[in-house]
């Protein structure tokens, strides 16, 4: 009994590995964990892209991930308000608790948009804080990045000038995409599009193009046959170019519209593995502008 | 602004009146020039009015435009509403459910009306616990309200109420649960559902089906709760390992309020889990649990058709093995998912049975007790479009052969315990339930129900039980447990 405490002791007293291990709620985050920190951090997705991320569970391998993390890197506006807290709570974990340094949210660092003016359930599925898709804007992952990388210098030390440095690398190249891609989606501006759930506005807002309609009647209520024939009337006069889903999303709703109208479905990758091509940050808009601009032709 | 005016236009207006005595001419002239002052004083104002709002929707594109134009994220979170002395309330949720039964037996308590027709799970000793399904027609569950927030760096809180329909609240949870531990260690002290088994640790209204399984309600009485202390601990590795325990002062079933020690009630659980692919996951637990009960009291009736009160005074030792399977295609359970889960619940009791205590009958007499028990269920519950889900549950429970000293001796027969003769419960329940959000569930539920026996002919009695419910959520948005 004394060897078994005693080794249990020695278990509990193990020196971290060196690094950060992180511990990101989405598949963008991770990325742009991985980034930063190179090979010298381990970083967790607690979710892949084909999961909507409004719909995760508080499941066992999340809470031991959560257990030994230093870092926990969240959306924040609500977007994981169904399952992070019971994982933190139950990870026995102080250091990624909310307002502890090692709890890192997103949405504090960039403008969000379409923060409703009333928060009410009648509305559907809002988020008081504003739409929290905010990774469709790159021009986000920059100040997402950023503070990120501050963050992990600070609870990092010994891996601070790594990390910075890299940020730095990573930045430059990234603003010099941004042009590109800024570019190369001049045809997409003013485009007007249809999108089945409220997923893209950062990306609208990035692009200048419009939507015309949204086909759930509510953010996260599924359209029905009658609400999805009224919607294809009411956009008959904005003759929107396109129609968009996310990769986790449903095709129902989309392709229905797609059918009645003519107007063609673009799955966009929405987050990095949304896609084959989308495999990492830069692959996510790269992809999503390929598709789109396909599409428009 | 508008303040301002009505008293210029006030103090104004009061000249006239100082003037009263002059000659009427004058009184005009002075009249007119007064309205003349008046209007040059209000065009003024509308004027200045006009600028301050210009400069204000200035200073706000001005302000827009900085927003726009800056990627600073310190501008960006200035741009929020400033957080006022409201945003340190505690999240409020509040959870309503109504139902509407219909069952073929009566489902009056034994224990009040003790017949072979009334509701009891026949074998074992009443858990006196709210078990029973609920009067016929329409009813109100127990409305529930939940109060939480962290306390400080270190520590969360949390309340939740019960609102009984017929009046009066009671406290079903009131803890603090630590935040600032290391290691993997959660601390939690207070009132507090028990960590033991699958669906113990869950709030009812998350659970699948609208009553609880018949191994909770004989064991727990529905739901294990006590005031005490657990203590948790998560393993450091990637595969979910949890150890826990608990010491608390009993009170309700299966311990009672006279236990001797301070401590009435042990447990301890350990549970593993993990992920299988991206589609499947998982969670095994077992539980064992002690306690000593003291003068556990119900009512029977004795061959002499008396209605006498037995009393069980001893140990009870119990065991728990649980599992629960989940798949969803690709781990999106929006669309499809299909649980299976199941507990196994074991009991082992010994001690001294007093029959009769109140000495209604034939007097007051005391002898052995020791029972074997055990039961459990598995269930399945399908998700086959969004919002719609269909489960069956199969409940299955064995009392054993109670061992009754004064029956071994002769003092009194087996006809003088009619409830605790041997018997194999067995239920079948089916359900579908629609989900018109998150937050609202309506869902059906038919369940064939061979609780009781009667004694006297020798055969269980089925009871065929419909329920229609609906539980809402209204308030914070809670996260549940898996």
């Amino acid at each position: 009994m004394r060897i078994l405490i005693a080794n249990l002791f020695a278990l509990l007293s193990l020196p971290a590995a060196a690094g950060l291990k992180v511990f990101a709620t989405v598949p963008e985050w991770a990325a742009l964990a991985r980034e930063i920190g190179g090979a010298d951090v381990q970083v967790y997705a607690a979710t892949h892209a084909l999961q909507d991320p409004h719909r995760i569970e508080a499941k066992p391998s999340l809470i031991a991930r959560a257990r030994s993390a230093d870092l926990a890197i969240a959306t924040g506006a609500e977007l994981e308000a169904g399952w992070l807290p019971v994982v933190l709570r139950e990870s026995g974990n102080s250091r990624i608790q909310v307002g502890a340094p090692g709890h890192f949210e997103a949405a504090r660092q960039v403008r969000m948009l379409e923060i409703p003016a009333r928060v009410d359930r009648a509305e559907g599925d809002v988020h008081a804080a504003g739409n929290p898709h905010i990774q469709t804007d790159p021009r986000n992952i920059l100040l997402v990045g950023e503070a990120l990388a501050e963050r992990m210098a600070s609870l990092d030390p010994a891996g601070a000038a790594a990390y910075r440095s890299a940020w730095a690398r990573f930045a430059a190249d990234w603003r010099a995409r941004i042009a590109a891609w800024e570019k190369a989606a001049a045809p997409l501006k003013g485009v007007p599009v249809v999108v089945q759930h409220k997923s893209f506005p950062y990306l609208f807002d990035w692009l200048g193009m419009k939507e015309a309609a949204t086909l759930e009647p509510k953010p996260g209520i599924e359209a029905s046959a009658a609400h999805l024939a009224r919607v294809v009337a009411q956009t008959a006069a904005a003759k929107p170019r396109l129609v968009l889903r996310a990769a986790y999303d449903a095709p129902r709703a989309s392709e229905g519209y797609g059918r009645q109208t003519g107007v063609p479905v673009v799955v966009l990758p929405f987050t990095v593995g949304g896609s084959e091509q989308a495999q990492d940050l830069a692959g996510l808009y790269d992809d999503t502008l390929a598709k789109l601009l396909q599409a428009l032709k | 602004m508008r303040l301002t005016r009505t008293a210029v236009s006030a103090a104004l207006l009061a000249v006239p009146a100082i003037a009263a005595a002059a000659e009427n001419d004058d009184l005009r002239a002075l009249r007119e020039e007064v309205a003349r002052m008046r209007e040059g004083y209000e065009k003024r104002i509308d004027a200045l009015e006009k600028r301050l709002a210009q400069a204000e929707t200035q200073a706000g594109k001005a302000e827009a435009k900085a927003a726009e134009a800056s990627v600073q994220a310190r501008e960006a979170a200035a741009a929020r509403p400033p957080a006022t002395a409201n945003s340190f309330n505690p999240e409020i949720a509040l959870i309503l459910n109504g139902t509407y039964t219909k069952q073929s037996q009566d489902p009056a308590s034994y224990n009040e009306t003790p017949n072979p027709r009334s509701y009891h799970i026949h074998g074992f000793v009443p858990s006196l616990g709210e078990t029973a399904p609920p009067r016929k027609g329409f009813g109100l569950g127990e409305s529930e309200l939940t109060l939480s927030a962290n306390v400080d760096p270190h520590w969360r809180a949390q309340l939740t109420a019960a609102l009984a329909p017929e009046g009066g609240a009671e406290v079903e949870e009131a803890f603090i649960q630590s935040l600032g531990f290391d290691n993997g260690f959660t601390l939690k002290a207070g009132r507090f559902l028990s960590g033991v088994g699958y669906l113990n640790p869950r709030h009812a209204h998350t659970w699948d089906f609208a009553d609880a399984p018949l191994a909770y309600k004989a064991f727990f009485a529905n739901q294990l709760r006590s005031d005490g202390v657990q203590l948790k601990w998560v393993a450091p590795t990637d595969l979910f390992v949890e150890l826990g325990g608990e010491a608390a002062s009993g009170g309700a079933f299966p311990s009672t309020d006279k236990n001797r020690s301070g401590t009435t009630l042990g447990t301890l659980f350990a549970r593993v889990g993990g992920d299988i692919g991206i589609s499947q996951n998982w969670r095994a637990g077992l539980s064992a649990l002690a306690t000593d009960p003291r003068d556990r009291t119900w009512n029977d009736v004795d061959s002499t058709d008396t209605t006498v009160e037995n009393r069980f005074s001893g140990k009870s030792r119990m065991s728990i093995a649980d599992f629960v399977w989940k798949w969803a295609p690709a781990g999106n359970a929006k669309e499809r998912s299909l649980t299976v889960q199941g507990e196994v619940f074991r009991r082992h009791e010994t001690g001294s049975m007093t029959y009769d205590a109140a000495a209604a009958s034939v007097g007051t007499q005391t002898g052995d007790y020791a029972s074997n028990q055990s039961g459990g269920y598995a269930q399945t519950v399908y998700q086959f479009q969004p919002r719609w889900r269909v489960g069956y549950r199969y409940d299955r429970l064995d009392s054993g052969t109670t061992r009754l000293g004064l029956v071994d001796s002769g003092a009194l027969t087996a006809a003088d315990f009619p409830l605790l003769s041997a018997h194999r419960p067995t239920r079948h329940t089916v359900m579908m339930d629609y989900a018109t959000s998150e937050f609202a569930r309506f869902r059906v539920q038919f369940a064939r129900d061979k609780s009781r026996f009667d004694f006297g002919q020798g055969r269980a009695l089925p009871d065929n039980q419909l329920w229609l419910q609906y539980v809402v959520s209204l308030g914070a948005h809670g996260a549940h447990k898996y």
